[in-house]
């Protein structure tokens, strides 16, 4: 097996994206998932939806609005305009953008299944010895429902790494910038560089494997301790 | 007594069906998604054999045709990949010809944008322009040559953005994400005139001829139908069509 330099480019990008991305929709996707887990609002239904919207869609209606509204004519691109960032197709940050949208059920989800299988008790307990919200959180929230956080941000990382559709609508194919793995990957095979495309594409189901590998291996292992709770 | 009605009306639908009752399948570049849509139109008018149509890259579909794709025929973007077909004995012999000579245009979708002299591409006043992947697509080769020739690659590469065929690429100037780029000009060209934005047809001299071949693969050789349908498509009718979408013919 060997990469070329482009083939390595591909994959340091990816790399940087699944990172940015990951810690982007931590900080996002906690709060919503906070929020969802314990509302017992009326919005609760459609906000969930909306943020699992990108389970059903094809990625393509995804980028192609994306590439609508970020462009020159549309809402989001009249607005980065107007801050003087220009437009957001193109760039890597338009791809950061356009992942933790395509992304963020993966990380609202088990984050919020998490907290809700917490359940009041605790929370109460830690108001009751007067911890503040910030503390409950950091020393209740966080340690009980790690696995969720941790299962949380592997599915967000793996799931940007094997995005192609909706980079492939707004990426516009820059090398270093925009041209993620899947994309070089698709380009060997147009360019009929089969050789190329069997290493990165091997490459992928390899790293992927590994990923739900130790995942449920960390399921197991949190299971039997939680498992003696109930 | 409802009835009576819809049974007259499917036997009058059997009895119609012509000879070869099953669609011909199709694999069409993008580039020429427009005359394609016009040209089976009007073989489907005057002749009543259906054509089932698919567009995308000529890539993609060469691998798929390489692995079994239920097509009959294909028309490709390149002569590269229907040769690499013959080549592969999956095509048949001596079908292969030579249906459009592709045209290229810089394109913006905004009036006034590109003008004669080129002044905008030369001063570099743009953010992004957009071209088909030159690896991967005859049109973005064509395009990159074009630049070449100008000596404008080093001073506009940072601004490339790259469509994976030229149907994406036309999207990127479409939807104004990139000011201007080069697209096929059957694009832009509807009854000989382009009638949105911007534009300039690049002179034939400043790239090698853009010659798009086609060919019946070997799923097409029993298909009386396949084979009508290529017979219309040298036909004078067709290539007229195919020439006010800014096609050269043979």
């Amino acid at each position: 097996m060997s990469f070329s330099e482009a083939d390595l480019a591909a994959l340091w990008l990816t790399l940087r994206l699944a990172s940015s991305v990951t810690f982007v929709l931590l900080l996002l996707g906690t709060p919503i998932a906070w929020w969802l887990a314990r509302t017992n609002s009326w919005w609760k239904g459609p906000v969930a939806s909306v943020v699992a919207l990108p389970l059903v869609l094809p990625p393509t209606v995804l980028g192609f609005y994306l590439l609508m509204l970020m462009g020159p004519q549309g809402v989001i691109g009249q607005f980065t305009q107007s801050l003087g960032l220009g437009t957001l197709p193109f760039t890597f940050w338009g791809l950061v953008v356009a992942s933790v949208l395509y992304s963020m059920p993966f990380v609202v989800q088990p984050i919020q299944n998490a907290i809700e299988a917490l359940g009041n008790r605790p929370l109460e307990v830690a108001a009751t010895l007067r911890a503040g919200p910030w503390d409950r959180f950091f020393s209740i929230v966080l340690p009980l429902a790690r696995p969720g956080f941790i299962t949380a941000a592997v599915l967000g990382f793996a799931h940007t790494v094997g995005e192609f559709g909706v980079v492939l609508m707004i990426g516009g194919n820059i090398p270093g910038e925009t041209r993620v793995v899947s994309v070089q990957i698709y380009d060997h095979v147009e360019a009929l560089d089969y050789g190329q495309a069997h290493t990165l594409s091997l490459l992928m189901i390899a790293f992927s494997f590994l990923v739900l590998l130790g995942l449920y291996g960390l399921q197991r292992k949190q299971a039997s301790p939680m498992g003696k709770e109930h | 007594m409802q009835l009576l009605p819809v049974i007259c009306l499917v036997l009058s639908g059997l009895l119609a069906r012509p000879l070869w009752a099953d669609p011909v399948r199709i694999a069409v570049a993008s580039n020429f998604t427009l005359p394609m849509k016009q040209l089976v139109a009007d073989y489907e008018k005057t002749t009543g054999n259906k054509v089932s149509m698919s567009f995308g890259s000529s890539g993609k579909f060469y691998a798929q045709i390489m692995n079994g794709a239920p097509f009959q025929v294909f028309f490709s973007a390149d002569q590269a990949k229907p040769q690499a077909l013959e080549r592969a004995n999956m095509i048949v012999p001596n079908s292969r010809f030579t249906y459009a000579i592709g045209a290229l245009a810089l394109w913006s979708a905004q009036p006034g944008f590109i003008d004669t002299q080129l002044y905008t591409l030369r001063q570099g006043n743009f953010r992004k322009i957009a071209l088909a992947n030159p690896k991967l697509a005859p049109y973005g080769a064509a395009a990159a040559e074009v630049l070449a020739k100008l000596n404008l690659v080093d001073a506009t590469r940072a601004k490339w953005v790259q469509g994976e065929n030229i149907a994406q690429t036309y999207q990127f100037v479409s939807t104004g994400n990139a000011e201007l780029g080069f697209v096929a000009l059957s694009q832009i060209m509807s009854h000989g005139n382009v009638d949105r934005g911007s534009s300039w047809v690049v002179p034939a001299e400043l790239y090698q001829p853009i010659k798009q071949d086609a060919v019946l693969l070997n799923n097409g050789a029993h298909s009386p139908g396949a084979q009508a349908l290529l017979a219309f498509i040298r036909s004078e009718q067709a290539r007229s069509v195919i020439e006010s979408y800014g096609y050269q013919t043979p």
